[in-house]
């Protein structure tokens, strides 16, 4: 992720795909995991408990969007089939999850997977218009997916349960230890963060996600290169979907409940937004995708309340305040995408490219 | 040059005199309490009249001297009815060391409500959350303090009873709902009074976005042929199902709505109090300006040497964050009495909650209702008060009153029991 040699010295097939590039990105990612693992504890000697609290609910919300971001970046961008109904496959997976857990009384480790199956299954019905349709046609059409499952989850009490169409379910525990407190969760979900971007990075260098990235540059050649088209449209949709419904069953653990207005139609689009943003086709990508929307309006609404109140009364630049934000944050991501059009990763691998030769540039 | 002088002479004067205000302030002992707003998100319409309304009437108990010596300082969030960022703010809010928080919109009330239990910070949520959360045993930290839409369900039964003279046997009721969980939520309420009153329900469901009710409505009026029309719609819906009733000739004053189909905005969107003229509306916050609060309010301003906001003007969103906030100034003071004059925590400003009653109030003058929160009922009694369209503005048609609380109570511990086993 963070090295590259100062050339491209590649002989072989196993040299291009390797995880690791160069002997020293184990050392890198030794030096991330670590940093990870301790950054709780970190930020609990820095600061008072409620501030580290804080801190790790932003933290958390960002590692539940990381999972979204890289299923549907796994769809959108690798497999180039767009989808606007990623939140939809969310609620699917939520809603599994939280049935199994209320009603079966089952640990996480099984709603987990089997709320991402669900999702998967669904997610291959959906995906079945994307054999013949493509770009616009196909967003219509999983639009109607989103459309259609959540007007199935409104209206089948068997499956939306409780009051208002939501299940409350009890915080994740593992062997007697209850994930309750926004430290415990950090863990939780980091585990399903490492994992997913795990699986996402070998998964796009094995064979499964080169065909992906054939269908995306061109499906008529791919074809004639003996991929089977229809099998690996839908196998992107059921991966892309299974992320998908892990991301609604740990946001479901994270907050204690399933509701359906968390997975609306906004939802998907934000989560498109984190891809484009990042970077579509990348693993790195999804993961500054997701972090930059998540925190950017919090930074932006933090400096115009810090520069704000230096002059006005907070009450009286409150409504400016969140008007003031939307309209950066509409316009920051205009100006990224005007300044690069590839996303953040282009964005970040243009800085490592001028200092892979620097000073010694040519 | 003179004028760039005179220029920084002021911006001196005013960074000297925050730094007075701010030292003050430090001097003075601070309760904290968070609210969540929806200033540029789907809702807006309703925030951006509903938080002004909370924080001036915060900003009036700090300008009487606070709460029993204490100063009010508001953290407020913009959560744009997204649940991640009121997950965020919630957090930013307890980190500000918030005792209370006032939560906005549904979803986010049901992804904090069991983080809320968790800290052991009240949250309130009037119009907002599920009927079941008035349980204040299943729900200790949530607190809906107003009518839920089970009691407007009720009371919406009742009011049709009393205008259709006593007696609703084989009498028609239509429910015109927007077709979302919330909207269905009332439904349990409505068949089982259908039942013991003896009146025929027909429901007729509104698909989102809710602008589209032309054959819903033509059936209500000329098939179904209602003897009333309970209304339960959103956003946009209200202004059309008004248009659309008084399109087809359907008598508006057989009409009531619920509380998110009841404000000044509304009857403007359906063409003004001319169109919607007879119209009822259901509110758990008195309408208008004449209350003695509002009064305090524009003197408050006046004092200052301001103009009082123009939101002021839309009373009915205005006045629910004003008595919004009162009930949280309520708790405090409970709690803060109750601690003997210190700090009071979380916890303590929820036992503060559960001794409101009708007599604390009182001051405000009559735009609260009458309600008295309990550690079981965290609604307060479910008080409505009703208010019709009637030549250009919205009069009251009855007191506050509650509805079928018996009926009430039996669903409530059924869906307990549901629950628990």
């Amino acid at each position: 992720m963070f090295h590259r040699e100062s050339g491209i010295f590649k002989t072989t097939y196993a040299a291009d795909m390797a995880l690791y590039p160069l002997p020293i990105a184990k050392a890198t990612v030794a030096v991330i995991a670590a940093a990870v693992v301790l950054l709780p504890f970190v930020l609990g000697a820095l600061m008072p408990a409620l501030s580290a609290n804080y801190y790790l609910s932003i933290i958390n919300l960002i590692f539940i969007a990381i999972v979204g971001a890289l299923g549907l970046n796994i769809l959108v961008g690798y497999t180039g089939q767009i989808s606007i109904g990623h939140a939809a496959f969310m609620s699917v997976g939520a809603y599994t999850a939280a049935n199994l857990a209320v009603r079966w009384d089952l640990p996480f480790w099984i709603t987990l997977p089997a709320g991402g199956l669900m999702a998967a299954l669904i997610g291959a019905v959906v995906g079945i218009p994307s054999l013949r349709i493509k770009g616009l046609y196909l967003a219509i059409a999983t639009l109607a997916g989103q459309l259609i499952i959540e007007w199935t989850i409104n209206h089948v009490p068997a499956i939306s349960g409780g009051a208002q169409a939501s299940i409350e379910v009890p915080k994740p525990h593992l062997f007697g230890y209850e994930f309750k407190t926004q430290g415990q969760l950090y863990f939780f979900l980091l585990f399903f963060v490492a994992l997913a971007i795990v699986a996402t990075l070998n998964l796009v260098r094995s064979r499964i996600g080169r065909a992906f990235v054939a269908i995306r540059d061109q499906d008529i050649a791919a074809e004639i290169i003996g991929i089977n088209i229809y099998r690996y449209k839908l196998l992107a949709f059921a991966i892309s979907s299974f992320y998908a419904g892990v991301t609604g069953v740990l946001y479901t653990y994270y907050l204690g409940i399933a509701n359906y207005e968390q997975f609306q139609i906004v939802v998907s689009i934000d989560y498109l937004a984190m891809i484009i943003i990042g970077g579509l086709g990348s693993v790195l990508g999804s993961v500054l995708g997701a972090i930059f929307v998540t925190l950017l309006p919090i930074a932006i609404t933090w400096i115009v309340e810090s520069l704000g109140t230096l002059v006005f009364e907070m009450q009286q630049i409150q409504h400016v305040v969140s008007n003031v934000r939307v309209i950066t944050f509409g316009l920051l991501i205009i100006v990224f995408l005007v300044l690069e059009p590839e996303g953040l990763n282009r964005l970040w691998r243009n800085i490592r490219n001028y200092f892979r030769v620097w000073p010694f540039s040519y | 040059m003179s004028i760039s002088v005179s220029r920084f002479l002021s911006y001196a004067l005013v960074a000297a005199a925050t730094g007075v205000a701010s030292t003050a302030a430090w001097a003075q002992k601070e309760i904290v309490v968070g609210v969540q707003c929806d200033r540029v998100g789907p809702t807006q319409t309703v925030s951006t009249i509903m938080c002004p309304g909370f924080h001036d009437y915060m900003a009036l108990v700090n300008s009487r001297g606070g709460i029993e010596g204490y100063k009010i300082r508001v953290v407020e969030i913009d959560n744009e009815y997204k649940v991640p960022p009121g997950v965020e703010g919630y957090e930013r809010q307890k980190k500000e060391g918030a005792v209370s928080v006032a939560l906005y919109g549904t979803p986010i009330v049901a992804a904090l409500t069991q983080r809320l239990a968790e800290d052991k910070i009240p949250g309130t949520s009037p119009g907002f959350g599920t009927a079941v959360g008035a349980d204040g045993k299943r729900y200790p930290y949530s607190f809906p303090i107003a009518a839920s839409y089970w009691s407007q369900g009720a009371m919406g039964v009742k009011f049709a009873k009393d205008r259709l003279g006593g007696s609703l046997k084989g009498k028609k009721i239509a429910y015109l709902f927007y077709d979302n969980p919330a909207g269905k939520e009332p439904l349990p309420i409505l068949e089982d009074l259908a039942k013991s009153e003896g009146f025929e329900l027909k429901t007729f469901a509104v698909p989102a976005p809710g602008v589209e009710m032309g054959a819903q409505v033509l059936d209500i009026a000329q098939r179904f042929r209602a003897d009333f029309v309970i209304a339960h719609l959103f956003g946009r819906a209200p202004s059309v199902s008004i248009k659309e009733l008084k399109r087809v000739g359907y008598p508006l004053s057989k009409v009531i709505s619920f509380v998110w189909g009841s404000a000044e905005a509304d009857v403007e969107a359906a063409g003004g109090y001319g169109v919607a003229e007879g119209y009822y509306t259901m509110q758990f916050a008195g309408v208008g300006s004449d209350y003695a609060v509002n009064k305090d309010i524009i003197e408050m301003y006046k004092a200052q040497g301001k103009q009082p906001p123009k939101e002021m003007a839309s009373t009915v969103y205005y006045n629910r964050g004003v008595v919004w906030a009162a009930m949280h100034v309520v708790a405090m003071r409970n709690a803060i009495k109750a601690k003997g004059g210190a700090q009071p925590t979380g916890e303590d400003v929820k036992k503060g909650f559960e001794s409101v009653t009708a007599k604390d109030l009182e001051p405000l003058g009559g735009v609260a209702p009458p309600l008295a929160l309990t550690p079981e009922d965290h609604e307060g009694g479910g008080w409505v008060q009703v208010f019709q369209v009637k030549g250009g503005k919205l009069v009251k048609a009855t007191e506050w009153t509650q509805a079928y609380r018996d009926v009430l109570k039996k669903h409530l511990e059924a869906d307990a029991k549901k629950a628990g086993g």
